[in-house]
């Protein structure tokens, strides 16, 4: 009974590695694994990058997706766009960001303490967490090493996301879908970018990718506003903790230094 | 306490004296901090401590938590976002209490593998045993409540599930389901009567940790050998132990802070791998989640659960013996609550006189392949219920049946336990003094 139980651990195990990397290889949904420079622990924000990809998400995303969670002052955070406090009001009063306010019971121009505008769409999901709510690229080998080392890699969906139709279209219940890998099927949203939909400031050449990855990074900020703090945090938290962990070595190897010499027959100090 | 002869409290002072005859406080402090403790404790007695400082840590965080946190389900979610943005130290507290949960469960697994492999819950400590078990239910309970609480995909679904497993007792089954629901599906009464639950079971499970403290401070600790302290005389007993503090204190903190750095590099660096991505979206009545998931520490019995479907002969079998009214819906409950019950049976179930596995060869393998059967079950429970799946969680679920039911009972009978050391001392000699010439003078810790 012993060996067969053996014999299905092993194949147990067997099957668990083997499925596991046709899960990977087969599945439905392709993730790009994209480097972003926020991954990983040291990975912290281009400050450029995320203002570039609030420009693509104001200019093009904003059409139809809403940021209902964000504060438009959170753009003028540490950590953040790093807009300063009289662009935040000039970016609100260029894009005519209105909000409802219900003691008026009318529309109002928003103030930096109001929040980014919700969807116009309602089938386009607001985009707050977006990089939060779905997985990354999950491999290598379906092992999920990737989400463990660089973080849950939403960032890596949004950017394959916008990058990765197959350009085949289909039409159903009178609406047209669009054919994308990333999504693993059709879905509504037409393909949102293409080469020059927007005209950096900076001169970076506003390609699809770029603007996918600018855009991706951005997002990833709005989901997780506190990354580089949170990390920071963790530095200084590990270190902390591995100093009082060494000094309690010390202590506990000396505590016990005479019991363990008593141990070997030696008298104690 | 303990039993084991040792010095007690002895007030000095006349304030002391004054205190002692009013209110014996500092006489109960003082003999629970200065408790007789085997001294070849190895490193898995560490996770006492841990799982104390976990409910601590989750009490702390938890109350500032609820300080910001609206429940209703039109602003659950918004208000752990506005928790997550705009309350300061918001997002660290929040993930420490998330991923605290999943330390919590670490922890508690390991303490229980080590009471089982040493034999912890054999006589005279079936009380510490049982209300260990009880504490592990509650924090199921806890946890699970807490997970619907932020209100994502995941929190709704998650409460569906599992409150439709009451609806499967048969009769009383959908009545039960509404009473625990407040209303006929999850919805706001769910959430509002998940909050206050998910407040008041944590001081439960602190009273129940005094009592579980209180039973085994009675007993005195189990150690790696199984073997009693000596209560002969009191220079046997304290050839056989040290006081708690400072050699357990220290070397626990140790342990500890060693611990705290791991969990501090997952709260700052990965907070959300122990989470699942729907979780981000706010709870969606209308739409269902391709996976419903259950956080990774309900995976093994969520499989369980599972395994009983209407296709395996015993569940058909049962199901026409009583008529239809053990199905296989209910069958996979009464499995899955019936492998904690057999789990809290074990100090009945095991029927061997040597405590400690470290004597007991033919146990020791049983053991390990309870161990891998467990992580077996948790991979099951994560894939979806269709191929190959239901067959591996089906043979896990057995052989954790089997593990209680069949294995520990027969093993007691059967086998041939190896020369256990007569007294703690003389392991710990053997360990660290001179015999073999190796092993104690270069090992710098207790651990085996």
């Amino acid at each position: 009974m012993l060996r067969k139980l053996i014999i299905n651990t092993a194949m147990a195990a067997v099957l668990a590695l083997s499925s596991g990397v046709a899960f990977a290889a087969g599945g439905e949904r392709y993730v790009e694994n994209y480097a972003f420079p926020h991954e990983g622990p040291f990975g912290r924000f281009d400050q450029t990058q995320l203002q570039r990809g609030l420009q693509v998400y104001t200019q093009v995303c904003a059409a139809c997706h809403g940021l209902r969670y964000v504060p438009l002052r959170t753009l003028s955070d540490e950590g953040g766009p790093g807009l300063s406090e009289e662009e935040v009001r000039a970016y609100i009063e260029q894009n005519y960001i209105e909000v409802y306010d219900a003691e008026l019971q009318d529309w109002r121009a928003a103030t930096p303490n109001d929040h980014f505008p919700q969807s116009s769409m309602e089938n386009a999901p607001d985009l707050s967490l977006m990089t939060k709510a779905r997985a990354g690229f999950t491999g290598p080998y379906g092992l999920a090493l990737n989400p463990l080392f660089k973080g849950m890699g939403g960032s890596e969906y949004v950017a394959s996301l916008l990058t990765h139709y197959t350009g085949s279209e289909k039409e159903e219940f009178g609406a047209i879908l669009y054919g994308n890998e990333t999504y693993g099927g059709y879905f509504a949203m037409s393909p949102p970018l293409w080469d020059g939909a927007v005209e950096y400031g900076d001169g970076t050449e506003a390609t699809v990718e770029q603007m996918a990855l600018d855009v991706a990074s951005f997002l990833t900020w709005t989901a997780e506003p506190k990354l580089m703090a949170r990390k920071q945090m963790g530095f200084t938290a590990v270190l902390m903790l591995s100093l009082l962990a060494v000094l309690l070595y010390l202590s506990n190897k000396r505590l016990w230094a005479p019991v363990k010499a008593r141990a070997k027959g030696y008298p104690a100090e | 306490m303990s039993g084991i002869p040792h010095d007690h409290y002895e007030p000095k002072s006349n304030a002391e004296k004054w205190l002692h005859r009013r209110l014996p406080i500092v006489s109960l402090m003082y003999d629970t901090l200065m408790i007789p403790t085997p001294k070849n404790l190895n490193w898995m007695w560490i996770w006492g401590i841990v799982l104390t400082v976990c409910l601590v840590m989750q009490i702390v965080t938890g109350i500032i938590l609820v300080m910001h946190y609206t429940p209703h389900v039109d602003m659950a979610f918004a208000s752990v976002e506005h928790i997550m943005r705009n309350v300061n130290g918001g997002w660290a507290i929040r993930y420490i209490h998330q991923n605290g949960a999943s330390l919590f469960f670490i922890a508690v697994y390991l303490h229980i593998f080590r009471g089982l492999y040493y034999g912890s819950y054999k006589a005279p400590r079936e009380i510490t045993w049982i209300i260990g078990m009880l504490i592990y239910l509650m924090m199921m309970g806890t946890a699970f409540m807490g997970y619907v609480l932020p209100w994502g995909q995941m929190s709704f679904w998650g409460a569906t599930v599992i409150t439709g497993l009451f609806g499967a007792i048969p009769f009383v089954g959908d009545a039960i389901q509404t009473w625990l629901l407040g209303g006929p599906a999850v919805d706001n009464a769910t959430l509002n009567r998940f909050l206050s639950l998910h407040y008041l079971l944590p001081f439960v499970i602190l009273g129940l940790v005094i009592l579980h403290i209180w039973a085994f401070h009675t007993t005195g600790n189990n150690n790696p050998t199984g073997v009693e302290v000596r209560r002969t005389s009191k220079k046997d007993a304290e050839a056989d132990t040290l006081p708690f503090w400072p050699y357990f204190v220290i070397k626990d903190l140790f342990a500890l802070a060693v611990i705290m750095a791991a969990f501090f590099a997952i709260v700052g660096f990965m907070p959300n791998f122990l989470g699942h991505p729907d979780n981000y979206i706010e709870a969606n009545p209308l739409v269902t989640p391709a996976f419903i998931v259950p956080e990774w520490y309900f995976l093994p019995f969520y499989a369980i659960l599972r395994a009983f479907d209407g296709e395996v002969w015993l569940v058909i079998l049962v199901d026409f013996l009583t008529a239809g009214i053990v199905d296989a819906k209910f069958f996979g409950v009464l499995a899955m609550f019936g492998a904690i019950v057999v789990m809290a049976l074990a100090p009945w179930l095991d029927t061997s006189s040597v405590r400690s596995g470290r004597y007991r060869p033919m146990f020791k393998w049983w053991f390990w392949i309870f161990i891998v059967n467990f992580f077996v079950l948790m991979w099951a429970g994560a894939m979806p219920a269709e191929g190959i799946y239901p067959y591996i969680a089906l043979v896990g679920s057995a052989y954790w049946f089997a593990y209680f039911l069949v294995i520990l009972p027969l093993l007691g009978v059967i086998e041939k336990p190896l020369a256990q050391p007569a007294t703690i001392e003389e392991d710990f000699n053997a360990h660290y003094g001179k015999t073999g010439g190796q092993g104690g003078a270069t090992a710098p810790t207790p651990a085996e």
